[in-house]
């Protein structure tokens, strides 16, 4: 009889923010066919707006009540401050990109495009929570699929569907790279379970170490960390603008706080061998993102290579193996995503503009033109290098501190020159901004007067705040941190 | 209270300015308005302070970042209210002539100009270490766009080797910082002790050294100076320049004793050695503005020399120094901009005889010049003396290279005045251009006028600058 079927108990609650942003995502899908045609972009964002609200309203209540982490569903998932966190900067970066995506121009496919983007993000929930090895590949798989997709919606646009084929191609061998690590990991500890592989205690292992080596080459291409970060110019370039500020920001805070926890939890005693790994490729990031930055004309392949710069400071959080390290992450994580989403939304405004793409030529004058945009992206951009007034600088400030107290003085001089040869990429931009003439571009105005989008508008500034605001509220925004970090043990 | 005021008014006026949608001049008069609004909020800080006292005064400090022990901590000492008063009174003059040559876009102009005041004012006011790196870095954002954007035919190039240069300071120095607050434990310069870490002093003499410039980090002068508005090329010489003095005396010296003792001789020798070559620069330059950018890299040699000599009457002149530069190259840069106006260049080849039917262009020039290459009587004799004596107790060599260069500072401001005022008209010079215009006069004449008040009372400055007459001995105990 039914009522003698011996249920598990499922702690519901963690699980509510994957849960809430998948019924968003259902209820988008079916907008796309019982809808009108005409509501389909208004009732589809609405739903995703109301599905991200509401996962980060579950994600508060998750880190309220979870002083203490522990797993559910057979150990494979964890109820702890970390993945709330996380989980809380994803909501609330889906929700601002709803607004980015809003006014962008599809033919077709609204529908579809917000419930990929909330399946996205339910998956990223899911992912960060993950607490085997089989969780954290299916937590991949979901997010990076529908962002396959999502890459390449624009099916009227050729750079759109190469950037999604490449993004496939690419992200299918990354993350073959991390289900082939898993097995030898498994086939050395004979666990999946992040603890319990720690409690294996394998040691040296050829297969264990070979193993973690792929594991975090699959989460590295995933954080676009050089040199695992061929995909990420292309990729960036081709998407739609609002995917790509959504990548930007929500992929690198997933993948970013995943390698925490897993290097943190499963692998602390080769601690020594990855803390040398992820700083060199911290190191590899930093030199060649910011080198191959300084030779880009157009501007979203140029803030592709800034973000796989910033991957190498937040690694360098990792690389320092402290729970200042994992604090200063989770701050950097704050402002990043607000720059990052601030800084493609502005990009989004001047491409939906001249219908073009947006290089150094024809950004000339946009500053004077439409100053909120402007002034906006003066932020983003001295944010992104680490100036005053930005929480950018806090968190280069607090990421150089955990590295100095972990004794690694000679990364924070990498950091230190990498942030000086960053400088000349992000003034450029500003500079094309303001101070060339305006008559260098023909404003080409499509189907009439250039698009007024409020919506746009509304992102950007929600960025600015949060960009500025990280600067003087740092504290309330460490505490918590702090609070995640504590999740961890060091 | 009364110094995070001196600090906002600035930022705050910077956003009205900016943001209120008034007429051309009105802005500019706003503008006006609110810097003397500060200078008269400054009047009222410097005679709340004690200055028989000293020590930290006008001071509060709140929590800002727990964790890592940065606190939002302000306050003045005697040295630092002088800056930070010169600050504001070149700021103003600056302002006032921005609105009398009516620049272009002045809302956003005028909020640069007073968004960089209250940057400069919140480094003297700083006794945190981040709240100062802050402070420092927020000034160079106003002058990257002012000098860019308001510049000359070169300023692109000019912007970039100055952000550069100065980012790189920067940017050492920002290690510099993360590695003595983590090291120390906190932030606060109030709280935080003393190291012996020549890298991290290294890593702030640096960035100090190339804010002021100090001889070999001077690559950046020429041209910024050249290609920056006349105003901006006034408050940067002026007034950026001594956040580094400030730099130098509030963190450099009491923070890091072994490794100033260690490196003082280098130091001195690039002090004179800038010093000396900036003087002989500035005799060689063939323009205005070249003449008096190098003589600022003089002085500045000049000031640092006294600074490391580290006694008494050397700290006492490089303070009064540091106000006295402020007001001549703030003054002399406006004259050379007002000279320029009337001549549309300041090649000296095309300049001359200025002096005839030009009565108040003349005696201002003069009575500038003269005190710029310290007349005995001027307050730059005063403080170039004490400089002389002070270093005499470190060795008559740099005592002998002070006294070279004050010889060499009256050839080229003699050059100067000279080519600009005496002998036939220039080629550029017309019959028409006329005397200065009661407004350049009312811009000017208060900068000559402190000039020439400390003439007459120098000790004004220099014997309240440090709690009585020990400079050494209170920098020694970290201004405790």
């Amino acid at each position: 009889m039914i009522a003698a079927i011996a249920t598990p108990h499922v702690d519901w609650l963690p699980l509510t923010p994957s849960l809430a942003l998948l019924g968003a995502s259902g209820l988008c899908l079916l907008s796309a066919v019982l809808v009108p045609g005409w509501m389909r972009r208004t009732i589809a964002s609405i739903i995703a707006f109301a599905g991200a609200v509401t996962a980060a309203s579950f994600a508060v209540a998750v880190f309220d009540r979870s002083s203490d982490a522990h797993t559910l569903l057979a150990d494979s998932m964890t109820r702890d401050r970390l993945a709330a966190f996380a989980q809380l900067i994803l909501a609330v970066t889906g929700a601002v990109i709803v607004f980015v995506a809003w006014g962008e121009r599809r033919r077709t496919n609204h529908g579809e495009y917000f419930a990929l983007l909330t399946a996205s993000l339910a998956g990223m929930a899911f992912f960060v929570q993950a607490a085997n090895l089989m969780t954290l590949f299916l937590g991949l798989e979901w997010f990076s699929l529908c962002l396959y997709v999502l890459v390449a919606i624009d099916t009227d646009r050729a750079t759109s569907l190469e950037a999604g084929l490449k993004y496939v191609i690419v992200g299918g061998f990354g993350s073959a790279v991390l289900l082939f690590g898993s097995a030898l990991v498994y086939g050395a500890t004979g666990k999946l379970g992040f603890s319990e592989i720690a409690a294996a205690n394998a040691g040296s292992d050829a297969f264990l170490v070979a193993g973690l080596a792929m594991i975090l080459a699959g989460l590295g291409f995933k954080m676009s960390a050089a040199p695992f970060h061929m995909w990420t110019p292309d990729v960036y370039q081709g998407a739609p603008s609002s995917v790509t500020a959504f990548m930007s920001a929500a992929t690198k805070t997933a993948a970013l706080v995943l390698t925490l926890r897993l290097l943190n939890t499963a692998f602390p005693n080769e601690s020594d061998i990855w803390t040398i790994a992820v700083a060199v490729i911290a190191c590899i990031s930093l030199a060649w993102g910011n080198l191959a930055a300084l030779a880009q004309r157009d501007v979203k392949r140029l803030l592709a290579y800034s973000s796989i710069s910033h991957a190498g400071f937040m690694l360098i959080a990792i690389e320092a193996g402290t729970q200042r390290g994992a604090e200063a992450l989770l701050y950097y994580l704050v402002p990043y995503s607000a720059m990052s989403v601030g800084a493609f939304a502005v990009v989004a405004a001047r491409e939906r503009e001249l219908a073009a793409p947006v290089t150094l030529d024809s950004i000339a004058g946009f500053g004077w033109e439409r100053p909120l945009y402007g002034s906006a992206m003066w932020l983003f951009m001295l944010g992104f290098a680490g100036f005053p007034l930005t929480g950018g600088l806090f968190g280069k400030f607090f990421v150089f501190s955990a590295a100095y107290e972990a004794g690694d003085w000679w990364i924070v001089l990498v950091g230190v020159a990498a942030t000086m040869l960053s400088l000349a990429y992000y003034l450029n931009v500003v500079r094309a901004m303001y101070m060339r003439p305006a008559p260098a571009t023909r404003l080409v105005a499509v189907g009439g007067a250039p698009p007024r989008d409020p919506a746009l508008a509304i992102a950007v500034a929600a960025a600015a705040v949060v960009t500025v605001g990280s600067f003087f509220v740092a504290q309330p925004i460490l505490d918590l941190a702090s609070d995640a970090a504590a999740a961890l043990s060091f | 209270m009364t110094t995070t005021t001196l600090i906002v008014l600035p930022f705050a006026g910077a956003l009205l300015v900016a943001l209120l949608p008034l007429p051309r001049r009105a802005t500019g008069f706003l503008s006006f308005a609110i810097a003397l609004v500060e200078v008269a909020r400054w009047i009222v800080a410097a005679a709340q302070y004690d200055y028989d006292k000293g020590g930290l005064q006008l001071a509060s400090s709140t929590e800002w970042v727990k964790s890592l022990g940065i606190s939002y901590s302000v306050g003045f000492y005697g040295f630092s209210i002088w800056l930070a008063g010169v600050t504001v009174i070149v700021s103003a003059a600056a302002i006032g002539y921005a609105v009398w040559v009516d620049r272009e876009r002045p809302r956003a102009y005028h909020a640069l100009m007073l968004g960089l005041t209250g940057a400069v004012v919140a480094t003297f006011a700083a006794q945190d270490l981040l709240l100062f790196y802050v402070a420092f870095e927020a000034m160079l954002i106003p002058l990257y766009v002012l000098v860019g954007a308001w510049g000359g035919e070169r300023r692109g190039t000019a912007t970039l080797t100055f952000v550069v240069y100065t980012m790189v300071g920067s940017l050492l120095m920002l290690a510099a910082v993360v590695a003595f607050g983590v090291s120390q434990g906190t932030f606060s310069l109030v709280d935080s002790g003393t190291s012996d870490n020549t890298w991290i002093f290294l890593g702030f003499a640096v960035a100090f050294a190339i804010k002021a410039p100090l001889f070999p980090f001077h690559g950046w002068l020429p041209l910024a100076y050249r290609e920056a508005p006349i105003e901006v090329t006034a408050v940067l010489s002026g007034i950026v320049s001594k956040t580094a003095v400030f730099g130098f005396l509030r963190i450099a010296l009491p923070k890091f004793p072994e490794p100033v003792d260690d490196l003082r001789g280098l130091i001195l020798v690039l002090a004179g050695a800038g010093l000396v070559y900036g003087s002989l620069l500035a005799f060689r330059a063939t323009d205005l503005r070249g003449i008096v950018a190098y003589s600022s890299l003089a002085q500045m040699g000049l000031i640092v020399v006294g600074i490391f000599a580290f006694n008494d009457l050397a700290l006492d002149g490089a303070v009064l120094q540091s106000v006295n530069h402020a007001l001549i190259s703030a003054s002399m840069f406006l004259l050379v901009g007002m000279v320029e106006r009337r001549t549309g260049t300041g090649e000296l080849s095309a300049l001359g005889g200025m002096a005839r039917g030009r009565p108040v262009l003349a005696t201002v020039l003069l009575v500038a010049g003269m005190i710029a290459l310290a007349v005995p009587g001027s307050t730059t004799f005063a403080a170039e003396f004490l400089i002389m004596a002070g270093a005499y107790g470190q060795g008559w060599g740099y005592a002998a290279i002070v006294a070279l260069g004050v010889v060499l500072a009256a050839i080229y401001v003699l050059r100067l005045i000279s080519a600009v005022l005496h002998v036939d008209p220039g080629s550029a010079v017309r019959d028409e251009a006329r005397d200065l215009r009661p407004t350049e006069l009312t811009l000017v004449l208060p900068l000559v006028a402190c000039l020439l008040v400390l003439s007459f009372w120098p000790a004004l400055v220099s014997e309240s600058s440090f709690r009585g007459d020990h400079g050494a001995k209170v920098i020694a105990q970290g201004f405790r």
